[in-house]
């Protein structure tokens, strides 16, 4: 690929200093681990200066007991362009704390990532402040655990049980 | 059976006419026809008009992702069949690639299966298109053109029923290649196939194409501007009928994309009727891609010669004793790849469809992530839907060509 990230990372810091931890090549594959409190103004700089108009995913890994800080939310944005040198995907990580885990919301700059933040926030508890509507999308309102964090457990059906019951009590969603 | 209740705390009293109207609130599915499985809107209505709709998702939820967890790649397999389950070929594939990426071992596939998989995944592409146009028209009460639809589909079945004994629900590729040869009449299938498909297309074109009803249901219906579409993240037909040329077997080609001969169609309008025009024009340039590749069809190896991933063959796990040792560590642990972590982007029928594998070295998915194009397309319904006919709402999830196993995973 013909496309200079050096560049673009130094641009990227001289506008938000720091904002660019690290940069990881693999499978060729660009990845860019970013200052978590940075996210949003990075996200806007990429999308504004640089082109990156399409967010083509938004998800979160949990990683318990491996490192410190537990949550990595991950970024693919993507730039279109009209040949294939021209088209440009990288992906974004920013490192989440696993006690209260927040992180800045992307959905004024995307706003595709409404529903992917919602996603993130059902499965992993990660709160996106400044998301306009953050609910649980897959999960029934009421559930309280996270299932895709590592400490859940498959075979406790507790928690299904009471937003099941509940359902049957009162009605409703 | 909906559900209708009446929300009556701010009842308007318009002094022109002397009357006192309320929003009304109107509960559509999830138990209903037109939304392709189990998907709840609820829409405010004032009058006939949508004031505001309010999907929800997440009643086909079985947390595929955390599943994959537990199991080995290989077994992850037959998850995703279950998700697109109109285009589950095309799913297995997609899932094959990003775990053959994560082995770092594309450069290895055999052409043979490369183009064989070209040649399905194309054939899943029709597949689900037939049905989302068939299904679209029915749903507007055209059941000719579901009809005929329907009936190329079985073909279509036909051929993945000889080639890997299922018609849903494919599993087919393996990571490493074909897990068997193609049968013999494969190719004569697909010939014949190419043969009478572009027939039946003509006559789903003269049934709906230049239909009056069909153009004033579908045309200036449900429309989404190119900003918006970009903006919202939608792909596939919902993106190209708005005018944006984004095609990931353009943009960043897999399997060989780069060497056929193909057009990616747009249309301009971004309503319902221009999805629907880009979905015909992709199955002629499909029909186009799938000639090409059983024109070029190469003989030789099936799968590549990778004995850490790819199976020996039964013939051998039968007869020697270090093909059965290697089948069952195969089996039971699985293939290791190296700690890492990668995306990859298919072109599915209804849009980008991309699956992010994180491995920690063991032989199953720290993190199998699946992002499906439905989930994301559905995003824009509100939009679509807001300030339009109560009828249009179906009209909109039609040509969105939605599928719930997808969405809610």
């Amino acid at each position: 690929m013909s496309f200079d990230f050096d560049s673009l990372i130094a641009a990227i810091n001289s506008a938000y200093p720091g904002a660019v931890k690290e940069r990881i090549e693999y499978r060729g594959e660009t990845t860019l681990i970013i200052d978590k409190d940075r996210i949003s103004s990075v996200c806007g700089h990429l999308k504004g200066t640089f082109g990156f108009t399409f967010l083509a995913d938004l998800t979160a890994v949990d990683y318990l007991e491996i490192r410190t800080p537990r949550y990595e939310v991950v970024y693919h944005v993507h730039r279109f362009g009209p040949e294939i040198d021209e088209n440009i995907r990288l992906r974004l990580k920013a490192e989440v704390h696993g006690d209260n885990p927040k992180i800045d919301s992307v959905t004024h700059i995307w706003s595709g990532a409404d529903w992917l933040e919602r996603e993130v926030y059902d499965m992993f508890g990660i709160v996106f402040t400044g998301h306009p509507d953050l609910r649980r999308i897959l999960m029934p309102e009421d559930y309280e655990p996270f299932p895709l964090r590592k400490d859940f457990d498959v075979r406790d059906r507790e928690a299904s049980k009471r937003s099941f019951e509940r359902a049957l009590r009162e009605g409703g969603d | 059976m909906e559900r209708v209740e009446f929300i009556s705390q701010e009842a308007n009293f318009n002094a022109d006419t002397g009357i006192r109207t309320e929003t009304m609130m109107l509960n559509m599915g999830p138990q209903h026809p037109a939304t392709h499985g189990v998907l709840r809107v609820v829409l405010y209505l004032d009058g006939e008009t949508v004031v505001k709709a309010v999907p929800y998702i997440g009643y086909l939820h079985r947390g595929i992702e955390k599943l994959c967890e537990h199991i080995t790649y290989q077994q992850c397999l037959p998850y995703t069949d279950r998700m697109d389950y109109l285009a589950s070929i095309c799913n297995n594939i997609g899932y094959i690639l990003t775990v053959e990426k994560l082995l770092g071992i594309q450069d290895a596939i055999p052409e043979r299966a490369k183009t064989a998989e070209v040649i399905l995944f194309e054939l899943g592409r029709i597949e689900s298109h037939l049905v989302g146009i068939g299904t679209n028209a029915l749903d507007l009460g055209a059941m000719s053109a579901f009809l005929y639809c329907f009936k190329e589909r079985e073909r279509i079945y036909d051929i993945l029923e000889t080639v890997c004994g299922a018609r849903l629900t494919t599993s087919y590729p393996r990571v490493g290649g074909l897990p068997l040869d193609l049968p013999d009449d494969f190719e004569e299938k697909v010939r014949n196939f190419l043969k009478v498909f572009p027939a039946t297309l003509a006559e789903v074109d003269s049934l709906l194409t230049r239909n009056r009803i069909w153009i004033d249901r579908t045309k200036g219906v449900a429309t989404i501007s190119a900003e918006d579409a970009i903006d919202l993240g939608l792909t596939g037909p919902a993106l190209r009928g708005s005018g944006v040329p984004y095609d990931v077997r353009k943009a960043m080609p897999y399997l060989g994309y780069e060497n056929y001969d193909f057009e990616v169609p747009v249309a301009n309008e971004g309503d319902a009727y221009s999805r629907f025009l880009c979905r015909m024009e992709e199955m002629r340039q499909s029909l186009k891609i799938i000639e090409q590749g059983i024109n070029n069809l190469p003989d030789g190896p099936y799968a590549a010669d990778l004995p850490d991933v790819v199976l020996p063959e039964k013939e051998l796990t039968y007869t020697r004793m270090e093909s059965l040792i290697r089948h069952f560590v195969l089996v039971y642990e699985g293939f290791k790849p190296p700690a890492g972590e990668v995306q990859h982007a298919v072109e599915n029928p209804k849009g980008e469809l991309s699956y992010y594998l994180v491995s920690d070295g063991t032989g199953k998915p720290y993190r199998m992530r699946v992002r499906g194009p439905s989930f994301v397309n559905m995003q824009a319904l509100p939009n679509m839907v807001k300030g339009r006919l109560l009828a249009d709402v179906i009209a909109a999830i039609g040509s969105l060509d939605i599928v719930l196993g997808e969405i809610d995973r």
